[in-house]
């Protein structure tokens, strides 16, 4: 059986309370031990591999809440395989897949067609199933088939559920698995074939632009019904002051409300749109500075539980087209860790609320083992080096899209080695 | 003096002298149209593509009469339908044009951007014709040429820009244009048609069509787009031409030597009135003439001169 | 470093000859029209229209054809030159076009002062007067009428002056700018 330790790195674990030097000892894929470093004076034995963290930040394996991974159907944008080396890349030791796939993951069939096809992958995969049949919200999917097939929540996220009488019968129904029904909030009336945030840089572009009403409104919904129903809510990538405020208020009520926020929406506003950059265009819309201010205040108090990526594979073809006609969304998973450790940089964020949100709270919200390092854990770790700095080349990514606002820039923080159950899946050349 | 730029995309980033260089020039052209020789050999041998993939006739035609009477070859291209239903990418559109290697395009599309974008990939210089809601860059300044030739200087003077802000690019054009040349622009429409952030683009809005007109030495009518009240942007025609149409009673609330523009064609009876339309303070067909004048003037300052490298042009 | 080979009286004298010479040749001022190639050459059209009228007492029709359109190195030089004054006062069609510039050098201008002149009729004759001829033709060009001959080199400067616009009238040649050793 693999025997591995991490020696001397800084380990960063908020589930335990612990951001300190301390060596990790794995067998069988799970963490046996966690010394102290200083206190830790065994030797390394014979079969032992020996990773040197010194001078590096060790933490839990990153959980991504939101990815499409593209396949089954829309394979020449992304697959399981790629898309997993793009989160292995990215220091992510564990993926959620929407179900916006073709066909759309609706059925047990196409769950177990994603869970094998994720066997080769360089991460885990934990599929998301659809809310309705087709995802056109006015079926029920069969919700128990889908999680006893292994889907960890259900979404219809790509499309929002128009049919409020709907949402109440799926949140209710969900009662049953009692898994997340994750909501993409938008009321798309509201939204009227907008390109992007409403506001001085869309009347500058001559773009029609979304209000936050859009947003806000839905979210207003949504929040309603859940406490109506009692069924377990996580709003999708947050992305304006006002779902932040009505997310921390339904809290306080005791709402069963949870929230993910995207890194781009954590770093960008909308003024990243200016020379209409196609890049900059993804559903949320990036939005105003007080938004963004709002989203940041949203994660360090927790009303946002989780950085989820919304990781959006689309070739050139669906990019490089006039603005609005260009798809939405952008790639995500191998920039989200050094986008948002650009905040602990400048000091909004910590790191260790960082890490709450990228692998304590995803594992809590969906009922994943994972998020901590504790003895008995399972061995998923992601070690960084904070110092470093790396470009973002097209060509270079995993991704089989390049669709990202960061491409040619430099980045801090680079990934050094992404552990699954005890093996190396990524390790930077 | 040149300009500071490869193409024309819009008047946001261009310098007041850049504007007051192409207005001059302009001025000069216009004999040019009054000879019974309506050509000079300037841009003899050069082939100018105008790419059209929104119907206009008018604009069009005034481009291609420009280009001509430089003794340029004016090619017309109509596309029907956008890239994304060709299934074709932008890199591979501009590839394409440029393999006929024309020496300017023009390009006039729906989709706010893409001259622009298209640009990024063309060696040769690209004139915006109209995108979307963006720019309007030759209307703005054929409007100010208008007004400059009436009223002798732009500076200091209240001009009202009346109709659907929100969906016209004659609007933001000439809100950039006139502020860039020291006048006073105020908006005016229904509040559903002033879009958001307006007056950072540094206009006064105002729903009071009575607020615009009092006091105005130019007032821009736009054109009213039926099609909007299907979107309720206004209840009906009736309401919208009583409330923000132009006639001889509203129009005694501005300056007695007020000249009135339009950008064409005419909704008669709903924006404006014919009385005013073909009074004598209208200055609509004037704007025609000067058209082809500052069409003319682009064509010399973006085509003439020494090729440069542009060696940011995406590859 | 520039020397005057012209100063005011002397312009004045030779516009004087030139206008003799004109009213001599074309045995009066029938179907003359005057025109100045923009901006000094337009100057000294008015000059010599205003010399033929104290001489005859008749006023010729006076105006500028600007070539600048017309020009042969428009796709060479960085900047496009400013377009200047096109002002035919009269049909053309059967006169006597009498074409003023300040300086007469390659040639160029004038063809392409003649070629835009072609553009507005038919002239059944044009003559060419300029203040001053520096030679070192590039084009088969000849001066009718001439102020001064100043043989130059390539590299000097001629450059007229005239009061109207230039506060002062003089002709000055300058000589090209000395190279700086290094010591």
């Amino acid at each position: 059986m693999t025997r591995l330790v991490i020696r001397g790195g800084r380990l960063v674990d908020p589930a335990q309370n612990i951001d300190g030097f301390y060596n990790i000892y794995i067998m069988g894929g799970r963490v046996a031990s966690v010394k102290k470093a200083e206190a830790d004076t065994s030797e390394v034995g014979p079969g032992v591999e020996a990773i040197d963290a010194t001078g590096k930040v060790v933490m839990p394996g990153f959980i991504d809440a939101h990815a499409h991974l593209r396949e089954p159907g829309y394979e020449y944008k992304e697959d399981i395989r790629t898309g997993s080396l793009a989160a292995s890349a990215g220091g992510f030791t564990a993926v959620m897949c929407m179900a916006n796939t073709k066909p759309v993951n609706d059925n047990e069939s196409v769950t177990r067609y994603i869970l094998r096809r994720a066997e080769e992958a360089g991460c885990r995969v934990y599929p998301i199933g659809a809310l309705s049949v087709g995802q056109k919200g006015e079926r029920l999917t069969e919700m128990a088939e889908l999680k006893a097939a292994g889907c960890v929540a259900v979404s219809d996220d790509g499309v929002p559920v128009v049919d409020s009488a709907f949402m109440r019968r799926a949140l209710e129904y969900s009662l049953i698995v009692n898994i997340p029904v994750i909501s993409h909030a938008e009321e798309p009336s509201l939204v009227g074939g907008g390109v992007m945030n409403e506001g001085e840089v869309a009347t500058r572009l001559g773009l029609r632009g979304i209000p936050n009403a859009a947003e806000d409104a839905m979210v207003a919904r949504d929040i309603t019904l859940s406490e109506l129903t009692g069924g377990r809510l996580h709003v999708a990538h947050v992305s304006t002051k006002g779902a932040v405020e009505l997310i921390r208020r339904a809290k306080e009520r005791g709402v069963k409300v949870t929230a993910e926020v995207t890194p781009h929406h954590l770093a960008l506003t909308d003024k990243a749109v200016s020379g209409y950059d196609t890049n900059a265009k993804m559903s949320p819309p990036l939005r105003s500075v007080e938004d963004v201010e709002a989203l940041r205040i949203g994660v360090k108090d927790g009303t946002i539980d989780c950085i989820a990526t919304d990781h959006a594979p689309h070739s050139i073809i669906e990019k490089d087209v006039e603005f609005d006609k260009a798809s939405n969304g952008i790639i995500g998973l191998e920039t989200a860790f050094s986008v948002v450790y650009g905040l602990v940089e400048a000091g909004i964020l910590t790191l260790s609320q960082v890490v709450k949100a990228m692998s304590t709270n995803p594992a809590k919200v969906f009922k994943l083992e994972g998020g901590r390092l504790s003895v008995g854990s399972q061995a998923d770790i992601t070690i960084v080096d904070l110092g470093q700095r790396w470009k973002v080349e097209p060509r270079e990514l995993k991704s089989k899209s390049k669709n990202t606002p960061w491409a040619g820039l430099e980045l801090k923080a680079v990934v050094l080695k992404t552990i699954v159950a005890g093996n190396v899946k990524f390790s930077r050349p | 003096m040149r300009l500071k730029r490869k193409d024309l995309l819009g008047i946001e980033d261009l310098e007041r002298d850049e504007i007051e260089l192409i207005l001059a020039t302009a001025e000069s052209f216009k004999e040019v149209s009054e000879r019974e020789i309506k050509k000079v050999p300037t841009l003899r041998g050069r082939t100018i593509i105008n790419l059209f993939y929104e119907a206009s006739t008018r604009t069009r035609t005034s481009f291609e009469i420009a280009a001509k009477r430089m003794s340029a070859d004016a090619v017309n291209i109509s596309v029907s339908s956008s890239s994304v239903v060709k299934g074709e990418t932008l890199r591979d559109t501009a590839k394409n044009l440029e393999a006929m290697r024309p020496d300017c395009i023009v390009i006039r599309h729906s989709s706010s951007g893409t001259p622009g974008m298209l640009s990024k990939y063309l060696a040769c210089p690209v004139v915006n014709a109209g995108d979307g809601a963006h720019e309007h860059p030759s209307q703005a300044l054929l409007d100010m040429l208008t007004v400059k030739e009436k009223k002798g200087t732009i500076e200091g003077l209240k001009v009202s820009i009346i109709g659907d802000i929100t969906h016209s690019r004659v609007a933001r054009s000439n809100i950039y244009g006139f502020t860039k040349m020291g006048a006073e622009v105020t908006v005016a429409g229904p509040p559903t048609m002033l879009p958001a952030g307006i007056e950072k683009l540094g206009c006064r809005a105002t729903s009071s069509m009575d607020e615009a007109i009092r006091g105005a030495d130019v007032v821009m009518m736009l054109r009213i787009q039926i099609e909007r009240q299907s979107e309720s942007f206004f209840p009906s025609v009736r309401e919208y031409s009583r409330l923000y149409g132009l006639d001889e009673t509203k129009l005694k609330a501005a300056k007695d030597d007020v000249v009135i523009l339009h950008p064409g064609p005419i909704n008669r009876g709903v924006e404006i009135s014919t009385e005013v339309a073909d009074g004598p303070y209208s200055v609509i067909l004037d704007q025609v003439t000067n058209g082809v004048a500052v069409r003319m003037a682009i064509f010399y300052h973006l085509l003439g001169g020494a090729k440069e490298e542009h060696t940011e042009v995406a590859r | 470093m520039k020397k005057t080979v012209l100063d005011d009286k002397a312009i004045d004298r030779a516009l004087a000859r030139i206008a003799h010479e004109i009213l001599e040749r074309n045995k009066g001022t029938e179907k003359l029209v005057i025109l100045g190639i923009p901006t000094r050459g337009y100057h000294l059209a008015l000059r010599l229209q205003k010399k033929i009228e104290e001489i005859e007492g008749v006023s010729l029709p006076a105006g500028a054809v600007d070539a600048t359109l017309y020009r042969d190195d428009l796709g060479i030089k960085k900047d496009q030159p400013s377009l200047k004054k096109m002002e035919i006062p009269i049909s053309i069609d059967g006169m006597k076009i009498i074409m003023v510039d300040d300086v007469l050098f390659t040639g160029r201008t004038i063809r392409a002062a003649m070629n835009a002149l072609m553009d507005f009729g038919r002239p059944i004759a044009i003559q060419l007067a300029v203040l001053v001829d520096r030679g070192h033709r590039e084009l088969p060009i000849k001066a009718d009428y001439v102020g001064k001959n100043i043989p130059t080199s390539v590299k000097e400067g001629v450059k007229v002056h005239l009061e109207e616009i230039d506060g002062v009238s003089e002709v000055v040649v300058e000589a090209p700018e000395a190279k700086q050793e290094q010591g």
